[in-house]
């Protein structure tokens, strides 16, 4: 693996935005975790043992394919990013590996994860079950309702999974109590997120270990087309799969677009655009683009897929969109339901509701594009939790 | 010199120190709740601004937080309470918020606004002191108090960093976790104030999971220069909510009692 992990300038900053807003209580153990964060990134036997785990067990490097009936259909070179085929269905187990790795060797005995859409609260236990590490899994009721799928999947690999019933019963109230139950057993508690948001160094770290994506994809698109990609499009819910894929493109002249749950529409306010929508704002340990009122209080989220129904974003993303590097744009959940059906009619693969934003986005812009323009989509996972949701009741 | 600096020095035993969230159960009862807690006794008044994601707070306070914004209170709010407050008391008042709210209204503004509304201190819980130079900045501009937080997990070189910026008080959280009754106070209280008090002069309040008397002779007899309480008057709100009477009446009961225990020092 050779995620980079540079340090962002400052305490954690990315622009203006990022830092560590928690309470004092966990302040040491942040600044202890990125201590062990930076000394196993610089220890050769922990990148090996990652690389050993993301080769011959998660599946890595996984496929970039290319689509030949979207391509023709859209007049474009469509190629898919394939982290539907890694270990447990989705991206989320780059960053989970490395993460319980780091667990291990800072000794903790105990791993609390949050989730929305499942995915991450599966790679948590899988992570969890392959190092040895009992793991808890904070989930709202309303995504453990419409993700029955990934619940039983999260037990059978043998963790619990604790229902959250506060403020929205969603992502959101999955992270505050996931971070209650740390103030709580701080000590001997390792808190593995999901994404790149919350406090430094969990931002920094998360990327560094989802950067493996764009590595593998440059490697690959050179390979395949003997050029850049011309555009680049990921969604993005918290934006660990963007900036996954993103990351070792920003110094390229590439067109990075991230891909915002637009819900019902953004003039409803119902849906998860943050950076689209949204404002500065705090929420979970960081400064970044928020779905928040004028006096502060965050917003009610909307999102077809409970992977983008957040009402925040993580910090480097929202300053690479305001830095102008990335471009920001939403998609409703009816384009992102038409997308689902098309993936699968036409290329027989079924993205996760999540991913089906960024393929609906590159339908809706395809004719913007230049003809025969190679585009590269970071399907961020596979679709089998979300086969109810087209027809089904949300 | 500030009103909360006097009131520690006139101190004959340790402060009480009463938390009540503004706007819980809605703006006019919350005035007189506050009212009550000073009348019957609290030392300084602790008015929590409730956000819709208090990671901090345990059950109760979360409860609160939810009836406060319900019945519509915004900063604004907050500060007209602040005012109608001030008007019956002449006692210290420390704002306790999360960042966001602060934030979002900008730091100048916010700091303004409050300090003309009456309240002398500033104390957001997600603000640790390595994010807050441009808070206090801003409290310094306006004669307040820039409350900061330690943890028994505070280690001793930030303990020292935060004890030398402190101003006020220092806010010191007795265990780990989050707001809320217990039945215990942590074993290390005592060693734990001696290490704050090692570092500097600042007064020490003690809070988080004090809710019975006992609870306040012993940090009392630990050393703590204030107790604050929180949780144990808010669930007295929630508790009596149909019968507002009986409501006033198990507040100021409960903080005489309270107070009573935080009587002589030792």
């Amino acid at each position: 693996m050779t995620g980079s992990a540079e340090r962002p300038a400052g305490v954690g900053r990315y622009g203006r935005f990022g830092g560590r807003y928690v309470p004092e209580t966990l302040m040491e153990a942040l600044i202890r975790l990125d201590g062990a964060f930076t000394r196993a990134m610089e220890d050769p036997a922990f990148r090996q043992d990652l690389t050993g785990l993301l080769t011959h067990y998660a599946g890595r490097p996984t496929p970039l394919t290319f689509c030949p009936n979207l391509s023709k259909r859209l007049a474009l070179r469509v190629y898919l990013k394939r982290e539907d085929l890694l270990h447990g269905g989705a991206h989320k187990l780059n960053n989970t590996l490395g993460q319980a790795l780091l667990a291990r060797s800072m000794g903790k005995g105990r791993i609390i994860a949050e989730t929305g859409a499942g995915q991450h609260g599966v790679a948590t236990a899988i992570a969890g079950a392959r190092l040895g590490l009992p793991v808890e899994v904070y989930m709202g009721e309303v995504d453990i309702r419409r993700q029955a799928l990934n619940v039983s999947r999260m037990e059978l690999l043998g963790a619990r999974v604790i229902p959250v019933a506060s403020g929205t019963r969603t992502l959101k109230d999955a992270v505050n109590e996931a971070l209650r139950d740390w103030v709580e057993r701080v000590e001997d508690t390792f808190y593995l997120l999901g994404s790149i948001v919350g406090p430094h160094p969990y931002p920094l770290m998360v990327r560094t270990f989802q950067s493996v994506i764009g590595e593998e994809a440059r490697r690959q698109i050179l390979e395949r087309e003997g050029r850049l990609p011309d555009t680049i499009l990921a969604c993005v819910g918290g934006g660990s799969n963007a900036i996954g894929i993103f990351h070792r493109f920003l110094a390229d002249d590439v067109r990075l677009i991230g891909v915002e749950a637009g819900g019902e529409g953004l003039e409803t306010g119902m849906h998860g655009a943050s950076l689209c929508a949204g404002s500065p704002g705090v929420l979970h340990g960081a400064l970044s683009y928020l779905l928040q009122d004028e006096n502060g209080q965050v917003s009610d989220t909307h999102s077809i897929a409970a992977g983008l129904d957040y009402p925040g974003v993580g910090p480097e993303l929202a300053h690479l969109r305001e830095s102008g590097r990335m471009e920001a744009v939403s998609v409703t959940d009816r384009a992102a339901r038409e997308a689902f059906s098309l993936l699968a009619r036409t290329e027989g693969i079924v993205p996760a509701m999540e991913s089906a934003h960024a393929i609906a986005r590159l339908v809706e812009m395809a004719g913007e594009l230049d003809r025969e323009s190679v585009v590269v989509v970071n399907l961020s996972g596979r679709g089998d939790k979300d086969v109810e949701a087209p027809v089904g009741p949300v | 010199m500030s009103r909360i600096a006097a009131a520690f020095r006139e101190a004959e035993g340790p402060l009480f120190i009463g938390y009540t969230v503004a706007g819980d159960p809605d703006p006019g009862a919350s005035v007189r709740i506050a009212a009550s807690v000073l009348d019957a006794g609290a030392d300084i008044l602790e008015l929590g601004v409730p956000f819709s994601d208090p990671v901090a707070d345990g059950p109760v306070i979360q409860r609160a937080g939810i009836r406060a914004l319900a019945a519509g209170t915004t900063p604004l709010g907050v500060f007209r309470m602040v005012r109608e407050i001030r008007d019956l008391s002449e006692k210290p008042i420390v704002l306790l918020t999360y960042y966001n709210p602060v934030y979002r209204r900008g730091l100048a503004r916010f700091y303004g606004e409050a300090a003309a509304a009456g309240v002398d201190g500033i104390l957001a819980v997600d603000l640790p002191l390595e994010e807050a130079d441009r808070a206090r900045e801003c409290a310094r501009e306006h004669d307040l108090d820039q409350i900061l937080l330690a943890a028994p997990t505070t280690g001793d070189a930030r303990l020292a960093r935060i004890v030398e910026a402190a101003s006020g008080f220092l806010y010191l959280v007795s265990r780990t976790g989050v707001t809320g009754t217990r039945e215990d106070l942590p074993d290390d209280l005592r060693g734990l104030i001696g290490r704050v008090k090692a570092r500097g002069s600042v007064p020490v309040a003690v809070g988080f999971g004090i809710s019975q008397p006992a609870h306040v002779r012993a940090c009392a007899a630990a050393g703590a220069d204030a107790v604050i309480v929180g949780s144990g008057i808010v669930g007295l709100v929630e508790r009596h909510l149909a019968d507002p009477p009986a409501m006033q009446r198990a507040i100021r009961a409960y903080i005489r009692r309270m107070k009573g225990a935080a009587g002589a020092r030792k």
